[in-house]
């Protein structure tokens, strides 16, 4: 693989179209697949180690994100040999805080920057907002794409923030790009988007910030899949995915694993290429898994929320 | 002073809108019940046929891509020309055994049949056709479309209204044609020719031949490039003939036993025997339908 | 640009999904199925059976009753008899009233039906859950609807039923196909004499078991099991009114010849070689889909199958790419795994006749890709299989393979592959992918084909009419139009 390698900026206005009846009928399709037995107790493990365990609140604190970030490092202790999930995932101004809280586990710190979630903020706050992030130590940037621009048809001004702030991550930090696809609209700009942020340099690129109605989709998902899978067929270059919100279940977060390997293949699942952006997806794993291992139906309260 | 010597007509057949003589160099002379000759008629070869379909196939595209509503105006317009020649139709028939009151209700009923098919020309799509309500995601129509090239066995017993008849549906629907005309009443088909070839109809939409059944009733249901065929006669063998030659290319035959002087012909049903239904699928995006009200 | 993305290493990770075989214990299947004649089972006049066999392990599931002449007399003769005795007698509304009663029969035992129709066919039971037996279901509830509004399907028309029906159905979608000539001919006040394919009987003896249960009248449905030879003795008697046939071109042709000298009316709907067509505009990654879906679902034993894929030659390789991509990720094996995608061959005989085109392919030096899968070491498997740079005028572009083979051709522009794809004695489908509208409808409209679908493939409905141009049969399926060939005017 040849990174040095010159790739022609395509002309986003002609990305290729997409037609969602037949995306939905490739989702459904995922969602009929039968993931027993040991594969399944495969597949959970897979999942809990792909998880952004993610708190991003106005009254988040220094004891909430030790909390989480605890939980994090201990999914369920009674449980052996289980993983740790990928990352945590806070604001700029926890990074310190999670930073410490992990150090030595392999668990990375994600942070949010660039106005998020509105990104609604001068590029110059943005750039601020995340050198801050980076010097906080954080290993993971997850910054949000200017959805008014893009819908103004200013592609270029959505590449180049992308390309500044992929510029500024430089070797310390892997970006995740954040097309907000709940505002960005049809799948046709979902698939617009995410190759401006792809081209643009995203190592990985993320549906959705959590905090608007509509989240992470399979369908949204696999729009953005194939966008990765063109990419990387012109280029050889992998980018990662990472949808976000909205994932609650063991099984749909099953359907997403059969999604990414049926289309990008078996490269994509390990937490370097595929993660979830989730709070409460990991319990209801732990409860499955449980559930695998003694045979019996389990109670919410055996697990701990934090 | 003597007596003018009038002129007779050469009776030749209707290829692609030019009028040639067989190829084959061949006539026969059909006789009145009084014995008297019709003239010297074309006996049309399969060589003749054949060249009449390529004629058909030529002129298909361009025919049934036409608008209706130019169709219907060249429907109509045959039967304006056909009004302005009625004595000459009406002579012919008495000369095939017609009595003049006869004569003169087959040539009005066959002006007013063309004026009838005319009419459904840009509407028989609307009553055959349908919007589907498939349980899927999907806008779903069907729309007919015409068979091709159609050869018609036309009637024996009326020499003008037995061609019109069925002519007229199967081109209204944007068919062409080839036509066998009443082998022992020919002479109104030819001269039908000539009506239209001066009413706009593009040449090879409709092709006349004069000659005998028995030569070429097999060569018509086994010609490959023949998509359907109209047999307006009552005659069992000949059907069985007809029916057996067309299974190579599966042609689609029909046949029919009207009485052609009543109206019970004139409706569409006749019209989309001679079409093929065609369904179309495309999906339809689904975002926000849910929450639309209006 | 420089584009100095972080290298990460990859980790090597497997994963396979575990076998998911759904479960056949809950199906009731008799040792020996005898004929479905007048209401009840009764045995073959000749006393043989014949083996059922189920060809993704080549063993045998049950024995079914060999038809012959004297069994088909007994039919015939029970469903005039229930023709004129009852059945057109009966108010429209109560034979209604019957077909809704079997589309609700099926739907409760659709699990047991989707099973059995897997088993014994071998397609996988995700398509036969899926589409297959709901499909049955819902045609039978569609048509029911129909038996007494008939008058308002024919203005001015005076619709009447024909009287005793023949229907001989292949072996692709048994029960599907079952319902598809059942429920219109009863809808229309027509009774009927079955034939199910003789490798694929059983879902139709069991829609026989549940016909019993319906309470239908006795001699409405016959059914008699056996091959060719009994189908031609529907054919050719004299006690048939109307003949409706799914099948190979070559016996509609026969069939044709056979009835030629009767009054009989006939249907067929025969072969086809759909032609698939897709523009550097399409919207890819779905006509991949398309594509897939339209050659080897149901192992391409279908006959709209889009077994020529015609792609604009500016996106060839990226397409061809992406279609072998797509093909690895196909599951091909035990079609009562509910992960499997593509299943068994219907039969050894059917299993010959794919091998040898692909022999015939390899042979003409013609560039093929397999999947890379394996196959189970029993039973009739052939996997996937892509033949590139085919030439219009070979054999894989013209002929009917029915299995899993696609031939591939290049074009430049739209008059090209719209001849192209005309260029063939079938027309029975064709797809076509564009993002543009304008360009859709030009293709729609000139493709020589009764169903032709856009920017999808091989979708079924009971509301839509499906059924051929040309030498793929006359006659329509399904909606209105398909009410036609049931009935006769005055």
């Amino acid at each position: 693989m040849n990174l040095k390698k010159t790739i022609t900026i395509p002309d986003f206005t002609k990305s290729p179209s997409v037609d969602q009846v037949g995306i939905i009928e490739r989702s459904s399709r995922f969602q009929t697949r039968s993931i027993k037995n040991e594969s399944k107790i495969q597949a959970l493990k897979m999942v809990l180690n792909m998880i952004d365990l993610t708190t991003l609140e106005g009254k988040d604190t220094v004891g909430k994100v030790n909390q989480m970030c605890y939980k994090a490092l201990h999914l369920h202790d009674d449980y052996p040999g289980l993983p740790t999930v990928a990352a945590v995932c806070v604001y700029p101004s926890m990074v310190a805080i999670a930073k410490e809280a992990v150090k030595g586990s392999g668990v990375k710190v994600a942070s949010v920057s660039t106005a998020f979630p509105s990104g609604q903020a001068p590029f110059s706050t943005k750039i601020d907002d995340t050198k801050y992030a980076l010097d906080q130590g954080a290993d993971e940037i997850d910054m949000v794409i200017s959805r008014g621009k893009y819908h103004q048809g200013e592609y270029n001004f959505v590449f180049d923030e992308i390309a500044k702030i992929k510029e500024l991550c430089g070797a310390q930090a892997r970006l995740k790009v954040i097309l907000e696809t709940g505002e960005i609209g049809t799948l046709d700009d979902v698939r617009r988007a995410s190759d401006i942020a792809i081209y643009a340099g995203a190592d990985f690129i993320k549906t959705s910030t959590g905090k608007i109605g509509s989240a992470a989709s399979i369908p949204v998902t696999l729009t953005m899949l194939y966008a990765i899978k063109d990419y990387f067929i012109k280029t050889g270059i992998m980018v990662g995915m990472k949808p976000a919100g909205g994932i609650s279940t063991s099984k749909l977060a099953i359907h997403y694993l059969v999604m990414v390997k049926e289309i990008l293949g078996e490269a994509w699942l390990s937490n370097e290429w595929f993660r979830f952006g989730a709070s409460s997806l990991a319990n209801d794993v732990l409860l499955q898994l449980e559930k695998q291992r003694t045979g019996v139906y389990q109670s919410k309260d055996y697990i701990s929320i934090d | 002073m003597s007596e003018r010597i009038s002129v007779l007509k050469t009776y030749k057949i209707y290829i692609g809108g030019s009028f040639p003589r067989t190829e084959s160099g061949r006539f026969y002379t059909p006789t009145n019940s009084k014995g008297k000759s019709l003239g010297n008629i074309c006996l049309s070869s399969r060589k003749d046929f054949r060249n009449a379909v390529v004629a058909a196939r030529k002129a298909f595209g361009d025919w049934s891509e036409r608008t209706a509503y130019n169709r219907s105006q060249i429907l109509y317009r045959m039967a304006e020309v056909l009004e302005g020649r009625k004595e000459q139709f009406i002579a012919e028939l008495i000369l095939q055994d017609s009595s003049a009151k006869q004569a003169e209700k087959e040539v009005t009923v066959a002006i007013d049949r063309l004026v009838y098919f005319a009419g459904w020309c840009d509407k028989y799509q609307q009553i055959f056709s349908s919007v589907n309500p498939v349980a899927s995601s999907h806008f779903n129509f069907s729309a007919i479309e015409p068979s091709g090239v159609v050869a018609i066995v036309a009637n024996q017993t009326y020499s003008l209204l037995g061609l019109v008849s069925y002519m007229a549906p199967i081109i209204a629907g944007g068919n062409t044609c080839v036509i066998l005309a009443s082998e022992n009443k020919p002479l109104c088909s030819i001269s039908f020719a000539e009506v239209l070839n001066s009413s706009d109809l593009p040449g090879g939409v409709v092709n006349i031949l004069t000659g005998k059944r028995s030569e070429l009733l097999n060569q018509m249901a086994s010609h490959m490039d023949v998509n359907a065929m109209c047999y307006a006669n009552h005659n069992w063998e000949e059907l069985i003939q007809l029916k057996e030659g067309a299974v190579e290319n599966l042609k689609r035959i029909k046949s029919y036993n009207y009485e052609l002087l009543s109206s019970e012909i004139e409706n569409p049903y006749l019209i989309n025997d001679f079409q093929e239904v065609k369904t179309t699928w495309h999906p339809i995006e689904v975002i926000g339908a849910a929450k639309a009200s209006y | 640009m420089d584009m100095s993305k972080k290298k990460i290493e990859t980790k090597n990770i497997s994963w396979e999904y575990a076998a998911a075989p759904e479960s056949s214990s809950h199906i009731q299947l008799k040792e020996k199925y005898d004929h479905f004649i007048n209401g009840k089972f009764e045995k073959p006049s000749s006393g043989k059976y014949f083996d059922a066999i189920n060809p993704a392990t080549e063993k045998k599931i049950a024995s079914v009753a060999e038809g012959s002449k004297k069994d088909i007399d007994k039919a015939v003769k029970a469903a005039r008899n229930a023709y004129d005795s009852v059945w057109s007698v009966m108010p429209a509304s109560e034979r209604a009233k019957y077909l809704f009663r079997i589309a609700r029969l099926i739907q409760e035992k659709a699990r047991e039906f989707a099973v059995i129709e897997s088993l014994d066919g071998g397609k996988p039971i995700r398509e036969s859950r899926d589409i297959d037996i709901p499909l049955a279901a819902a045609h039978f509830f569609y048509y029911a609807g129909w038996a007494d509004k008939l008058d308002y399907a024919f203005p001015n028309r005076k619709p009447k039923s024909i009287g005793v029906a023949g229907q001989i159905i292949p072996w692709n979608f048994p029960l599907l196909m079952a319902a598809w000539k059942i429920a219109p001919a009863l809808a229309c006040g027509n009774t009927v004499v079955l034939k199910p394919a003789e490798t694929t009987s059983l879902t139709a003896l069991k829609l026989a078991e549940l016909i019993q249960e319906s309470g239908l009248p006795e001699g409405v449905v016959n059914i008699v099991t056996g091959d060719g030879k009994v189908g031609a003795e529907i054919v050719g008697h004299e006690g048939i009114d109307k003949i409706a046939f799914t099948g190979s071109t070559d016996v509609g042709k026969l069939i044709q010849k056979t009835i030629a000298q009767t009054e009989k009316k006939v249907t067929l709907e025969l072969g086809g070689k759909a032609a698939n067509i897709v523009f550097e505009d399409a919207p890819i990654d779905q006509a991949i889909e398309g594509i897939v879906n339209g050659i080897y679902f149901n192992q391409g034993h279908v006959c709209c199958a889009g077994s020529r894929l015609f792609v604009q030659e500016s996106i060839k390789d990226i397409f061809i790419k992406k279609l072998q991509d797509r093909i690895e990720t196909l599951i091909v094996g035990d079609p009562m795994d509910k992960n499997t995608d593509v299943g068994a061959i219907n039969s050894k005989n059917q299993w010959e006749t794919i091998q040898g085109y692909i022999e015939l392919g390899v042979k003409e030096g013609l560039d093929i890709f397999q999947s890379s899968c394996s196959l189970p070491k029993s039973g009739y498997f052939i996997k996937p299989t892509v033949f590139t740079g085919v030439a219009q005028s070979s054999k894989l572009a013209k002929e009917e393979i029915f299995g899993p083979v696609l031939a591939v051709q290049t074009f430049r522009t739209v008059d090209e592959v719209i001849e192209k794809a005309n260029n063939t004695p079938y027309g029975l489908s064709a797809g076509v992918w564009t993002d543009k509208g304008s360009k859709i409808f030009n293709l729609t409209s000139r493709l020589r084909a009764g169903v032709v679908w856009a920017n999808t493939y091989n979708k079924f409905d009971p509301t839509s009419p499906f059924g051929g141009y040309k030498e793929s049969g006359f006659g329509r399926e399904g909606g209105l139009h398909g009410l036609s060939a049931y009935l006769k005017f005055d």
